[in-house]
């Protein structure tokens, strides 16, 4: 569905899992990661909306099918992620959020604690510093830069049952997918533009102290991205319940089931 | 899997979309011959029809092995994922039945297979679908013949007979500019020789019968999308950019943003016209996949030796093999298959059809049949067999004269093959002396 953000021109843009949002019913919101889109959700975004939920699996500004320029850092996208909720007509939600996405899923959860139900952190490491051989490469050969992060980013050649079905070939997909969303944006190099945004996040700590709701992880066994040692402190401060999932950093990807087994306990059941 | 880059070609061929099998250990990817796949429960079952879940319901959809064999070719190739399918004819057919219904229009090259030929130009216009021929090297000709309701260009890497090499980043450009996908057929070349999504293609199919299997011993295809076309963009795919009511209401462009293609033709296009793969034929196909990388290595080798001496022999006219410079495609061959030319190669016997009737007789390694990419070598005369109904006129039309000889090199020791040749030349002579 699209939705005027308010303070924002440009249409976003927000999947909701197959089915018309109802904003009455408990509402699980995607939050993608760098350089991806909603699309990297769909298998768990289709689950919870045929199982009792609302789903908002948005695109961020500037990434896939949301118009304007991207956002500078994670507090200004945890705003505008707080805007299109009300723009939805969401008065309760939680927020699950892949990598970059769950920084910004951490900001709005601590800025707006009574209207988050549950964070989700998936993939996640504070601080989500990236190297700077890492982003020089995103800045001068952004094509290489997802060459290197798609590799980083997968444990495994033969992932079942794939997603979002048997057939795919996930290193292809996903390099495909993150092409596409580069591409997408004209303005800016969005690879390196993504990359400092959770390279430069400073607030997480901060925010963890102002977070109400239930915490969980769900963090990859081989995770080369984001390790899970390097979410150590912010499990701690949020008191996390960590769930550990036998994948890479494309955890939704590689393992769709696990995440789902792990999202179920994590966020609360429709009533 | 660590490191910086993917892993190489040869490590995909054997690793990609398998590890041991969880509940056995078994190293070898299993053969899943099983029609079905026990749900965990009812909601599990609803789940898994609904797309909330990946898995397999029904072998006709997918099939663990199957996914295997979609999921290597896919590695090779680059592309997002395949599918596979009971023929390459089958998944030429799922493609265009996926972006195209009564009133679409296809511009194709006119070096095709004789049975995707068949296909575009007689069987699919009586369903409403239409095709233009042209010659492959025609760049002006392929912009003229796009119209509003184009949907689709399609060419072979190489084309048939004549191994037209396909000039795959103009044409893809060209359909770029027009908001159409390039479909190309790579069975002669393989992802080996060469990976055609890196020049611009969108989607390729295999007869994977051929190169593909390698052993001659099962018929198979398999389709395989780039990820790369936007669809949303060209706004003239409604399959796959606006509800589908045949499932669920389904916007395959929004469920998947680089896979909707795949999504609608395994949807729609497995389940209802159903021409699938058996996992028999998928495990067959993978043992071939495992040794492709060594077999092209040699059926390569071979050819560039008989091609020598081809060439070079008194009772042969004409050489028809892009790496020689007499050959139209040359530069182009240089430039987009620098490890080769395929295998299959036509060659012109000085003399008349009776003679090549018996050159083809008195070859003893050499196996007269309609197949190629097997590792043993195969020879046939079109003029006495494919194309036997037309006259002298009609096959110099088709680019095929009376004493056109198509070999498909295999993996034989490539002295043994000279001297066949060698052989049934002197016999060819002889008749017309």
């Amino acid at each position: 569905m699209e939705l005027s953000v308010r303070g924002f021109e440009a249409q976003a843009y927000a999947y909701t899992g197959g089915k018309p949002l109802d904003p009455t019913l408990p509402c699980v919101v995607f939050v993608h990661g760098a350089l991806h889109d909603h699309s990297v959700w769909t298998l768990l975004a289709r689950w919870y909306a045929h199982h009792g939920h609302g789903v908002l699996a948005v695109d961020l500004p500037g990434h896939g099918r949301s118009g304007g320029a991207p956002l500078a850092s994670v507090e200004a996208l945890a705003d505008w992620l707080l805007a299109l909720l009300d723009a939805a007509g969401v008065k309760k939600a939680s927020l699950v959020g892949h990598s970059m996405g769950s920084l910004i899923a951490l900001e709005a959860a601590a800025r707006a604690p009574l209207k988050i139900d549950a964070l989700v952190m998936v993939g996640t490491a504070y601080p989500m510093k990236v190297s700077e051989a890492l982003l020089e490469t995103a800045r001068t050969a952004p094509l290489k830069a997802i060459d290197m992060v798609n590799v980083f980013s997968h444990s495994t050649i033969a992932a079942k049952p794939s997603h979002p079905g048997p057939g795919t070939w996930l290193h292809g997909a996903n390099r495909a997918l993150m092409r596409r969303v580069q591409a997408g944006q004209t303005a800016v190099n969005l690879f390196h533009h993504d990359f400092g945004v959770c390279d430069r996040y400073a607030g997480g700590l901060e925010a963890a102290a102002k977070v109400q709701c239930p915490v969980a992880m769900i963090l990859g066994e081989r995770d080369q991205m984001t390790a899970p040692k390097q979410s150590r402190e912010i499990a701690q401060a949020l008191k996390a319940r960590v769930h550990m999932v036998a994948a890479g950093h494309a955890l939704m990807t590689e393992a769709p089931d696990a995440v789902l087994a792990a999202l179920r306990e994590a966020l609360p059941r429709p009533r | 899997m660590p490191g910086h880059s993917d892993p190489g070609f040869d490590t995909l061929a054997l690793h990609a979309g398998a590890a041991p099998d969880p509940s056995t250990g078994a190293r070898a990817v299993p053969i899943h011959l099983t029609t079905s796949f026990v749900f965990e429960n009812s909601e599990h079952a609803a789940s898994l029809f609904n797309m909330e879940r990946s898995g397999h319901v029904y072998s006709r959809i997918s099939n663990p092995t199957n996914a295997v064999f979609e999921e290597r070719v896919a590695a090779l190739e680059g592309g997002t994922g395949a599918i596979a399918t009971a023929s390459g004819q089958a998944a030429l057919h799922l493609a265009i039945s996926t972006l195209a219904g009564a009133g679409s229009h296809i511009v194709a090259s006119s070096a095709l297979y004789g049975g995707s030929h068949n296909l575009l130009h007689y069987t699919l216009s009586r369903f409403g679908i239409s095709t233009s021929f042209v010659k492959p090297g025609d760049i002006d000709g392929w912009r003229a013949a796009i119209r509003p309701e184009t949907r689709l260009l399609f060419g072979e890497t190489l084309g048939n007979p004549g191994l037209d090499v396909l000039d795959i980043p103009t044409v893809s450009a060209l359909a770029h500019e027009h908001g159409l996908p390039l479909l190309v057929d790579s069975t002669f070349t393989t992802p080996w020789l060469m990976k055609p999504f890196d020049h611009g293609a969108d989607l390729i199919f295999h007869s994977a019968t051929k190169f593909l299997s390698g052993h001659g011993t099962v018929i198979g295809g398999v389709l395989v999308d780039s990820g790369q076309f936007d669809w949303d963009r060209s706004g003239r795919f409604p399959e796959l950019t606006q509800a589908y009511e045949g499932f669920h209401g389904m916007v395959f462009s929004e469920e998947s943003s680089v896979g909707a293609f795949l999504l609608r033709a395994r949807r729609e296009g497995l389940r209802d016209f159903g021409a699938c793969m058996s996992p028999h034929t998928a495990w067959l196909i993978l043992q071939g996949i495992e040794t492709l990388p060594l077999r092209m290595a040699r059926h390569i080798e071979n050819t560039r030796k008989l091609v020598g001496f081809l060439a070079a022999h008194a009772m042969v006219e004409s050489v028809g093999y892009p790496e020689l410079e007499s050959h139209p495609s040359h530069a182009l061959a240089k430039r987009l298959l620098p490890r080769g030319c395929g295998s299959v190669f036509s060659f012109n016997l000085r003399g008349s059809r009776k003679q090549g009737v018996a050159f083809i007789e008195a070859l003893k390694i050499f196996s007269h049949l309609a197949n190629v990419g097997d590792c043993r070598s195969l020879v046939i005369h079109p003029a006495s067999t494919t194309h036997f109904r037309m006259d002298d006129a009609a096959l110099v039309q088709a680019g095929i004269t009376a004493g056109t000889i198509r070999l498909s090199i295999g993996l034989e020791d490539a002295d043994d093959l000279i001297d066949d040749l060698k052989r049934a030349l002197k016999v060819a002579e002889k008749v017309g002396a």
